[in-house]
């Protein structure tokens, strides 16, 4: 049984508007946001996508940096696109950057500035710039995410003869998702393992060189129950590049076996080669758990059920991983990415793959007031551990829940390089959730 | 300018106090432009991101305990609720209180409501947060699509009122309506001033209002206002509806902050017969020593303050003594919003620092009383002429005067502008806490953090050698003012002499 969208209006907000992307954009080095929107967009935005999700700061060029026309009454009144035209061609001159990126905002849009004619002119003189209508209107910024990436397909891509082994790989959402780039780095690692070659685009080792590289790759590989998947048809309709949909985020033993040997049928490498890697892996992963079996199975009060608060990747990765490999069991999975209609249902179905015939329940809001008032009915048996953002602080602690911030926005925690991916990600987990739990004994 | 209380709008700070977002010179001449009514603001040709009004509006209603916000625009506009409930956390943990979360609703406005009007989300909004809630007030804030399209939400809240029977007030804080953040702060006040506030049914001589942020100063300020024999009433932040309701019950109103209090404070008096204090800040030992004078002035209490601070100057000696002695002649640049710019300014030059540049984010020529802000006003009694400018977080420039006048250390207290300095090398320090330097024992720790600060920089260094900054060299070669369009603008020559000397 799932919910559909319950409420129009939105409380404890889990994501922002499309004009968040300027973070995808942040997350490309030396990439170059340039925002056509009103003066407030940015410093707000950057509130749940940075200052308050991990304290992600502003890195080379976010927040204060970013080149903004700061859109006023006399450009909504009379037009923004003189004031867009001036900051861009100064931006040029002042900022040290190999690609930007003009996005706009809700004044933009909705007076109808002519944002594609400004920027075509500096792309014919050569200028690495493309532009995206971002409105915040339009939806959240995963939605906002996705027409970025289309932007720089469209607008900015050219054909390249195909290396094989390259891959690129659509996943965790920058900054939208707290641990993206430790993620990247984790998904990298698992993909290197096999012998393939990861195109990295976003995080610490992206480049701008990558971007040029997307039509170079094999495949593209989108982990992800529905973020990304429109960038990966886009990509196989104009260079024809295949790609895998894989839309669970492989946490733990179970369910990165599983990725991994999906990845390597796809790719066509060896069994023999991907059954290596997975053993050598799962010996390490078995190493440290056997250590902590003792306390996972013997210490007081430890939770049994969980309920996930958290976007439909992370929800999904995380309830397989506790459910598949460390015995809990899944109460309501909140999905909080306002999770188009058209994908609710596939990502539902998702939810009932677990083992022993366990089913997931999910409800698909992105209401953090609606999801409150939905854990504070639940009839739950035992102290449960709550995984969802620091929003639900406050009701564990009514709850007498064990709480862990693993979905956006965070701010109880400072995350730099952590992951829950692969096999060393979950053994992150089982250390954050049990510390969580042991912390409240002593 | 007499503040309106019929009007359901606050007229934003540039009409109403000539405020500002673009200059450059020097403390005395915008001074002396302010008064003589002749201070225009300079535009940019290029720009960088700032913040709203829409967020210093909303921050500050969202911890009044016991209201609810309706803010009515697409999900974005309530990106930043998340850092109102960090703050909103951190001050209820101060008080001792059970924590919970702000109650904010965000009617999460789409292309629907866009292209056909938001007038029923906004219904369903306030009935939501009644529902939620049980408030005894809602604030609707207002965003720039709402304000675009042009929505009577005026009619669509009265009749909303009707049915509930809690006032149910509208905070007009478009973004794109002022460049300068602060009107936000007016925005709210407007509201809680035109339909929250009563008229006292009884008169509290004793009672002094403290218009603050999260208030750590509470303790202190209690314990100094008991020697005079006053009770404060800190707010607005972690008041409810009935204690605002009676702010008019006061004998004075007195603001931690110029910028911010200037509204209220003049909206109670002009209104309500409440006089406001509008003295120096409480940054520094000059700055207190105003601050608690004026307010002895207005409410009788002269010869307690100048007793106080008698003894206060006894005790406080040796240490303001060591603490000159270690920063005399260091280089510091200031970086704040205009109030605590200005009265910082003052207060480290007090300290024997030497400021070469006063960066404030705006500046009002006025204040709600009609006068020049008086923080601005004494310095320029001193006799150097501070060079300043106006500069709405304008990272472009503050980085390319860092890199040209080197200073010892960079004052600010705006997120995501001290980092920058640090990036470069330079020690800093951010003035998050409105009561950092207050009074004679603030003062005497914030002595000791310049102090602290400049002992190890280690982090700034290392940060620095391995950092590229996102500027060309080109733009670090130019004047930091190059696209500032001032008609007056100092000669490159003279403003090198400002600068690069130094």
């Amino acid at each position: 049984m799932r919910t559909r969208k319950m409420s129009q209006c939105v409380e404890q907000i889990r994501h922002v508007c499309t004009l968040g992307a300027f973070e995808s954009v942040l997350a490309i080095k030396r990439a170059v946001p340039i925002v056509h929107a009103g003066p407030g967009c940015v410093a707000k935005l950057w509130t749940t996508l940075g200052s308050q999700n991990g304290h992600q700061g502003s890195g080379y060029v976010g927040g204060h940096a970013i080149p903004c026309t700061n859109a006023s009454e006399k450009e909504v009144v009379f037009g923004g696109t003189d004031q867009l035209r001036k900051v861009i061609t100064n931006t040029f001159d002042v900022i040290d950057g190999d690609l930007f990126v003009v996005l706009t905002g809700c004044t933009s849009d909705i007076i109808g500035d002519d944002v594609g004619e400004v920027t075509r002119k500096f792309q014919d003189q050569g200028k690495p710039i493309v532009y995206v209508e971002t409105g915040g209107f339009k939806g959240s910024n995963l939605v906002g995410h996705e027409l970025v990436l289309d932007a720089i397909i469209d607008q900015y891509l050219q054909p390249q003869q195909v290396e094989p082994g390259l891959v690129n790989i659509w996943s965790s959402v920058p900054y939208q998702n707290t641990f993206w780039s430790g993620d990247i780095e984790q998904l990298n690692i698992l993909i290197s393992s096999l012998g393939l070659k990861p195109n990295v685009i976003f995080g610490p080792d992206s480049s701008v060189e990558a971007l040029n590289n997307i039509p170079k790759a094999q495949f593209n590989l989108v982990i992800s129950p529905w973020v990304g998947l429109r960038n990966a048809e886009h990509l196989e309709d104009k260079f024809g590049t295949p790609f895998l949909h894989y839309p669970a985020l492989p946490v733990g033993p179970t369910e990165t076996s599983n990725f991994l040997r999906a990845v390597g049928e796809f790719a066509g490498i060896d069994p023999s080669v991907v059954e290596n890697v997975i053993r050598k892996q799962e010996e390490r992963y078995f190493y440290y758990l056997e250590r902590a079996a003792d306390t996972l199975l013997e210490t007081r009060l430890l939770p049994r059920r969980f309920i996930t608060v958290a976007d439909s990747l992370y929800a999904l990765g995380i309830a397989r991983f506790l459910t598949n490999d460390m015995g809990l069991i899944p109460e309501k999975q909140f999905i909080t990415d306002d999770t188009p209609i058209k994908f609710q249902d596939s990502v539902s179905a998702e939810f009932k793959k677990f083992t022993s015939d366990i089913v997931a329940e999910t409800v698909f809001s992105n209401d953090g007031g609606f999801v409150e008032e939905e854990i504070r009915k639940l009839k739950i048996r035992s102290r449960p551990i709550i995984l969802g953002s620091s929003w639900e602080r406050v009701v564990a602690r009514d709850l007498n829940a064990y709480q862990l911030s693993v979905s956006a926005p965070i701010g109880n925690e400072m995350v730099l390089s952590k992951s829950y991916v692969g096999y060393n990600g979950a053994l992150q987990l089982v250390e954050d959730i049990y510390s969580v739990v042991l912390n409240d004994f002593m | 300018m007499s503040i309106n209380l019929n009007l359901s709008q606050v007229t934003i700070r540039e009409k109403r106090l000539k405020s500002i977002v673009g200059y450059q010179g020097t403390i005395k001449d915008l001074a002396e432009q302010s008064q003589s009514g002749c201070l225009k603001n300079a535009s940019r040709g290029f720009s960088q991101a700032t913040n709203c009004n829409s967020g210093c509006a909303q921050g500050y209603l969202s911890s009044i305990t016991d209201a609810a916000i309706v803010n009515h625009g697409p999900i974005g506009c309530a990106g930043d609720v998340a850092g109102a409930n960090a703050g909103f956390q951190w001050g209820q943990r101060i008080r001792d209180w059970n924590q919970r979360n702000v109650r904010i609703i965000n009617t999460n406005m789409s292309e629907k409501a866009v292209v056909f009007g938001g007038d029923q989300i906004l219904k369903e909004g306030i009935l939501k947060a009644y529902e939620r809630f049980n408030p005894k007030a809602i604030f609707v804030t207002t965003s720039c699509a709402s304000g675009i399209i042009g929505d009577d939400i005026e009619s669509t809240m009265r009749n909303v009122e009707a049915e509930i029977g809690i006032p149910v007030v509208p905070v007009f804080c478009e973004g794109f309506r002022s460049q300068i953040w602060a009107s936000g702060f007016d925005a709210a006040f407007h509201a809680l001033l035109s339909r929250i506030v009563k008229p006292a049914e009884k008169k509290r001589p004793e009672l002094v209002n403290v218009i603050n942020f999260a208030g750590s100063g509470r303790a202190v300020i209690t314990e100094i206002f008991g020697r005079l024999g006053l009770v404060p009433q800190f707010g607005i932040p972690y008041s409810n509806i009935e204690e605002i309701s009676r702010w008019s019950e006061a004998a004075a109103t007195i603001s931690i902050c110029g910028t911010l209090g200037s509204y209220m404070g003049n909206g109670l008096e002009q209104n309500f017969g409440v006089p406001y204090v509008t003295a120096l800040q409480p940054h520094g030992i000059s700055g207190f020593d105003d601050w608690l004078t004026k307010l002895g002035e207005t409410v009788g209490k002269e010869k307690e303050v100048e007793e106080y601070l008698a003894e206060q100057k006894v005790i406080a000696a040796p240490d303001l003594e060591e603490i000159k002695f270690k920063l005399k002649g260091k280089k510091v640049v200031v970086g704040m919003g205009p109030s605590f710019a200005h009265n910082y300014i003052r207060f480290l030059e007090d300290l024997g620092m030497e400021v070469v540049w006063g960066f404030s984010w705006h500046y009002d020529a006025k204040h709600d009383h009609g006068g020049c802000p008086s923080c601005t006003v004494e310095l320029t009694k001193i006799d150097k002429d501070i060079p300043v400018s106006v500069s709405d977080q304008q990272n472009h420039e503050v980085i390319n005067l860092l890199s040209k006048v080197k200073p010892d250390i960079f004052i600010g207290r705006h997120p995501g502008m001290s980092v920058w300095a640090t990036k470069m090398g330079i020690p800093a320090i951010m003035v998050s806490d409105e009561y950092s330097a207050f009074g004679y024992q603030g003062t005497i720790e914030f002595g000791h953090r310049i102090i602290d600060a400049l002992t190890n920089n280690s982090l700034a260094l290392n940060l620095s050698k391995r950092i590229q900054l996102p500027y060309t060299e080109w733009w670090l070669e130019q004047d930091p003012f190059e696209f500032l369009k001032q008609k007056n603008k100092r000669k490159e020559s003279e403003n090198k002499k400002n600068v690069a000397v130094r």
